[in-house]
C-alpha cells in the first residue's frame, strides 16, 4: 500500500497537482495497478482538492478505468461488427475456456480478466484485442492458444512475441495527401513568408472542410478562433478516432505524425496559440511512445518550443492526453471536458469551442486528417488541393475499408468517388450493403451504390464497412445499438433512456419475440432521440435502426412473432432470479416458450 | 423611442433582454414552458429535454436556447406535447415511480408536468431498476428510485450550500446520483435540512423526515391547479420558507 501512495505522490508532483490532469493521473494509475485503488483516490482528492466522489465519477465514466483489480493481464477484445464478422466471438470463448474464466470477471488468482470493448480501430487486421492497453492484431486460434500459455506462464508483455503487436499501415490506395510528405518546417516557413491573413486566404480558397464528417470550413474556424480576443488560444487535435470502422488516423499518427504536428503548429501560428494537445484515444496507446519521440525530435529541431524556426515570439508546444474508452469524447465539447480531466459530458452550445473551449478559452479542435491537409495546403497551395475533388468537397478523403472484401485497408480517394468504384477497387463482391460513416452513419443498399462520398451526398469521417449477401444485417443493427447504449454519456433523457429501450427492442426482434407494434415503437423512439437529444450521439444513435427499417424491412419482418400480443418480457428469463435463489434448474422451474417465427412477407397484410 | 426586442411564442410577442434564453423570457412574461431540470436560480442545464420547443422547424431546449429577434417558437402544439410526453414516459420507466404510494404525490413536478402534457400511462417497458433508499440522515431521506438525474441537488449543494454533497457517477443508463461521504450514506454527509439542495428536488427523491403525509390529499401543491399556474416545487418551497421567516 505504501507503494501505491509513493507512486501517486510522485505522479502528482510530476504533474504539479494540476486538476486538469486528473484523467491522465488516473490512466497512469490504472496502467500501473490494473485499477484505481481507494487510497489512490484519497491522495488525489486531497492533493487536487476535489471531492472523492467526483473522482469516482470520472473513474466510472471511462470504460478503461476500474475500481477493482483486473489482474496482471487485462484483455479487451474489440467487439465491433467487423470483429464479429471475422469470428471474434469463438476466439473470446476459446480464450475464456483455456483460462477457465467468465468474460468480465477477474480470475480468482488475480492473473487475468477477459472482456470486450468498442471498436479498437484494427478492423482491417482483426480480430483484435488490447492487452494492458497494447494492441494485438490478426487473432486466430493459434495466437489465442499462445496468449493463453503466455498468461499461464505469467510472461511479461515485453517478452511476448513482437509479431503479435505489429499493426500495418495497410495503405491500399494513395493520392495527394498520402503521396508526398512535406519537409519538416516547410508549412511554418510558408506561414512566416505569407503571413497569417494570406495563409487563411489560401486555406479558404482550397475549400478545405473538417475531415471528421461535419465538414465545417477550416479557414472559417481558425479565423473565428483567431479573432476571439483572449490571452490564451489552444489547438486541439482530435485523435479520438472512435467511430466504429474508422482507422485512418492510426496511419496518420503512425507514419505522418510530423505532418500532423506541422498542421497543428501552423494553426497555432495563425490563431496565436502557445499550447496544443493531441487527444489520443486510449485504444491507440501503442502509438504513444513514438508520438512522444516525434514531439521530442521536433523540439530538438526547434520545430516546437520557443522561437520556432528562429522566429522571435513564435512559441508553441504540444502535449498528448490519453482518452480512456469513451466514444462520446470524439464530440469536440466532450473532448474538451475530458482534456480538462472531467467526465466527458457534451457542453451546451452555443458558446462553441472557437470562442469558449479548453479552460473556457478560444480553441480550435480539428480532425487529425484536417491538420495534415492544412499543412500540405500551406506548402503546395490552394490550387494544388482545390483542383481535386467535387464542387462542394475539394481534395481527398481517407476511407477506412473493412468487412467483406478482398483487400481491406486505407484508401485515399478524391471526393466524389462512387461506392461502386470503391467496392470494385477493394475487391468486394456480392455486396448487400455498405455502412458509410460508421455506426452513426448511413446504411446504403445495393441500389444506391451509384452514390458518392462527398459532403453533398454521403458525408463521412472515413468508416466504410462492407456486408455481403450472406450477412444478417440485423446483427449489425444489434451490434450498433448495444454500442450506442454502452457509449451514451447518460446526460440527456432521450439518448440515455431511448437508447436503452431501442437496444431492448432490437434484442426482442432478434430472438423472434417482436410484433409489428414493436417496429412502430422503434420508429417512434428513433424519432424522439433524433429530434430531441442534447448532442450528436443521441441524434445519430437510432440511425442504424431507422435506416434498416426503411431499406431492409425484411430483416425485421422475417423475425416477427405471429401473435396479437407478445409480453414485453421473456417469461422464462423472468424466472432466472428465482432459479438462482432456489438453486433449481429442473424442467419444472422453466416455462416452455416457443416463439412462432414467420416467413418473410406473411405479415404484410 | 426604444424598440423592444421580441420573439414569438405560440404567436404571442415575448420581449427579451440580451443574454436571455427562451425560458427566461417566457417565464418573465408569465408563459409556462414545461420543465424539470430547469430552475431559474441556477445556470441552465438542458438535460431533461422536457422543455423542448420547435424553433423554426428544429427542436431545441428552451432553457438553453438564447432568445433572438424574430424566432418563431412553438410551445404548445400537439406535436410538441407528444415529444414531451414521450420524454416524460422515458423518465417514468427508467426509475420506479409509484405515484399512489409516494409521499410527494400531488406535489411532484414530474407528476404535474405529466398531467400537463396529458400523459395517461408510462407506455414504455419498465426497467424496474434495483435502487436503494437511504434513511441514514436524521432529518432527510433519499429515495433513489425516484431520482430523475436533473442534478438540481448537485448544483444547489455545490453552488449555493458550498458542500458538494451530491454528485453524478456512472455513464449511460448506469448514471446515478451519489452522496459525497466516506460511507456513501447521507447520514455521514454534510447535508442539513435547511440546505438549498433539500428544497430544490422536483420529485420525491429528497424528502424531509418527520413531516410525512402532513398535507392531506386535496390540499397538495398541484391538487387544484395545474403546474402552469402553480409553478415549480422549488419556488413553492421558497415561498413557504419566506412565510415561515
Amino acid at each position: 500500500m505504501k507503494n501505491i501512495e509513493n507512486f501517486v505522490s510522485e505522479l502528482l508532483s510530476a504533474t504539479e497537482n494540476a486538476p486538469e490532469l486528473l484523467l491522465q493521473d488516473l490512466c497512469a494509475i490504472q496502467q500501473r495497478y490494473s485499477y484505481i485503488p481507494e487510497n489512490a483516490v484519497e491522495i488525489l482528492a486531497s492533493k487536487l482538492n476535489l471531492p472523492a466522489v467526483q473522482i469516482y465519477g470520472v473513474i466510472d465514466f471511462y470504460s478503461f478505468l476500474h475500481r477493482k483489480a483486473r489482474g496482471t493481464f487485462d484483455i479487451l477484445f474489440s467487439d465491433n461488427i467487423t470483429d464479429r464478422m471475422l469470428g471474434n466471438q469463438s476466439l473470446i470463448d476459446s480464450l475464456c475456456e483455456k483460462l477457465d474464466i467468465e468474460p468480465g470477471t477477474p480470475r480468482i488468482d488475480g492473473r487475468v480478466t477477459v472482456s470486450v470493448t468498442s471498436c479498437t480501430g484494427i478492423c482491417d487486421q482483426g480480430p483484435a484485442l488490447l492487452v494492458n492497453g497494447m494492441t494485438v492484431s490478426g487473432l486466430n486460434e493459434e495466437r489465442i492458444s499462445k496468449i493463453a500459455e503466455l498468461i499461464e506462464e505469467d510472461t511479461p508483455l515485453s517478452d511476448w512475441p513482437a509479431s503479435f503487436f505489429v499493426v500495418e499501415d495497410n495503405i491500399q490506395r494513395s493520392d495527394i495527401l498520402l503521396d508526398d510528405k512535406i519537409i519538416n518546417g516547410s508549412a511554418i516557413e510558408s506561414l512566416q513568408k505569407n503571413g497569417s491573413d494570406a495563409l487563411l486566404e489560401i486555406l479558404e480558397q482550397s475549400g478545405l472542410r473538417g475531415r471528421g464528417g461535419a465538414g465545417f470550413k477550416t479557414a472559417l474556424k481558425w479565423r473565428f478562433c483567431r479573432d476571439t480576443d483572449s490571452d490564451q488560444h489552444y489547438v486541439v487535435c482530435n485523435a479520438d478516432e472512435g467511430e466504429p470502422g474508422t482507422f485512418k488516423d492510426r496511419i496518420l499518427l503512425n507514419s505522418y505524425a510530423d505532418n500532423v504536428c506541422e498542421g497543428m503548429t501552423l494553426c497555432a501560428g495563425i490563431i496565436g496559440a502557445k499550447k496544443g494537445y493531441i487527444y489520443l484515444r486510449g485504444e491507440y496507446r501503442y502509438l504513444l511512445d513514438d508520438l512522444e519521440q516525434t514531439l521530442q525530435k521536433r523540439r530538438d529541431a526547434n520545430l516546437l518550443g520557443k522561437n520556432i524556426c528562429g522566429h522571435e515570439g513564435f512559441d508553441f508546444d504540444i502535449d498528448i492526453h490519453l482518452g480512456a474508452g469513451a466514444y462520446i469524447c470524439g464530440e469536440e465539447s466532450s473532448l474538451i471536458e475530458s482534456l480538462e480531466g472531467k467526465r466527458g459530458i457534451p457542453r451546451k452550445r452555443p458558446p462553441f469551442p472557437v470562442t469558449n473551449g479548453f479552460c473556457n478559452q478560444p480553441t480550435v479542435v480539428n480532425n487529425v486528417e484536417t491538420f495534415v491537409a492544412a499543412a500540405k495546403i500551406a506548402v503546395f497551395g490552394a490550387d494544388w488541393y482545390g483542383s481535386v475533388g467535387s464542387s462542394e468537397s475539394t481534395g481527398t478523403k481517407l476511407l477506412s475499408i473493412s468487412g467483406d472484401c478482398a483487400r481491406p485497408g486505407i484508401y485515399e480517394y478524391p471526393f466524389g468517388v462512387s461506392i461502386e468504384q470503391v467496392l470494385e477497387d477493394c475487391g468486394a463482391h456480392d455486396t448487400q450493403a455498405v455502412q458509410v460513416a460508421g455506426a452513426a452513419g448511413s446504411t446504403v443498399p445495393a441500389q444506391e451504390f451509384h452514390r458518392s462520398i462527398a459532403f453533398e451526398d454521403l458525408s463521412t469521417g472515413g468508416s466504410f464497412m462492407i456486408f455481403n449477401q450472406q450477412r444478417d444485417m440485423l446483427e449489425m443493427v444489434q451490434n450498433f445499438c448495444h454500442f450506442f447504449c454502452h457509449e451514451s454519456c447518460g446526460f440527456c433523457t432521450p439518448c440515455r433512456v431511448g437508447g436503452a429501450l431501442m437496444k431492448d427492442l432490437v434484442d426482442k426482434v432478434m430472438v423472434g419475440h417482436a410484433t409489428h407494434n414493436d417496429l412502430k415503437e422503434m420508429e417512434n423512439i428513433g424519432q424522439i432521440m433524433q429530434q430531441n437529444s442534447h448532442c450528436g450521439l443521441g441524434v445519430t444513435a437510432p440511425k442504424p435502426v431507422l435506416d434498416t427499417l426503411e431499406k431492409f424491412p425484411q430483416i425485421y419482418m422475417q423475425r416477427l412473432a405471429n401473435r396479437g400480443f407478445e409480453p414485453a418480457f421473456d417469461l422464462d428469463a423472468a424466472l432466472e432470479e428465482s432459479r438462482q435463489i432456489t438453486g433449481r434448474d429442473d424442467a419444472e422451474a422453466h416455462i416452455e416458450y416457443e416463439p412462432l417465427l414467420n416467413t418473410a412477407g406473411q405479415d404484410e397484410s | 423611442m426604444s424598440t423592444e426586442k421580441t420573439f414569438k411564442l405560440d404567436g404571442k410577442s415575448i420581449p427579451f433582454q440580451d443574454g436571455d434564453t427562451i425560458m427566461d423570457a417566457a417565464l418573465r412574461a408569465g408563459e409556462y414552458i414545461p420543465h424539470l431540470c430547469h430552475n431559474p436560480e441556477f445556470a441552465p442545464h438542458g438535460s431533461c429535454r422536457v422543455c423542448i420547443v420547435d424553433v423554426n422547424g428544429r427542436h431545441m431546449s428552451a432553457c438553453t436556447l438564447p432568445a433572438a429577434e424574430g424566432l418563431e417558437v412553438d410551445n404548445s402544439s400537439e406535436r410538441i406535447m407528444e415529444q414531451r410526453r414521450n420524454i416524460l414516459q422515458m423518465l417514468f420507466v427508467e426509475g420506479n415511480h409509484v405515484c399512489p404510494g409516494c409521499e410527494k404525490s400531488g406535489a411532484c413536478q414530474l407528476q404535474a408536468v405529466a398531467y400537463y402534457t396529458r400523459m395517461l400511462s408510462p407506455h414504455y417497458t419498465h426497467f424496474f431498476p434495483k435502487r436503494s433508499v437511504d434513511a441514514s440522515h436524521p432529518d432527510i431521506a433519499i429515495d433513489f428510485n425516484r431520482c430523475i438525474l436533473c442534478e438540481l441537488c448537485v448544483r444547489a449543494s455545490r453552488d449555493v450550500d458550498k458542500k458538494n454533497v451530491f454528485s453524478i457517477t456512472g455513464r449511460g443508463l448506469e448514471s446515478r446520483l451519489v452522496i459525497n461521504s466516506a460511507s456513501g450514506k447521507l447520514g455521514n454527509s454534510a447535508l442539513s435540512a435547511s440546505d438549498k439542495a433539500v428544497s430544490v428536488c422536483p420529485v420525491g427523491a429528497i424528502l424531509p423526515k418527520h413531516v410525512g403525509y402532513d398535507q392531506p390529499i386535496g390540499d397538495r401543491l398541484y391538487d387544484n391547479k395545474p403546474i402552469s399556474v402553480v409553478g415549480d416545487v422549488a419556488s413553492a418551497n421558497n415561498q413557504q420558507e419566506n412565510a415561515n421567516d
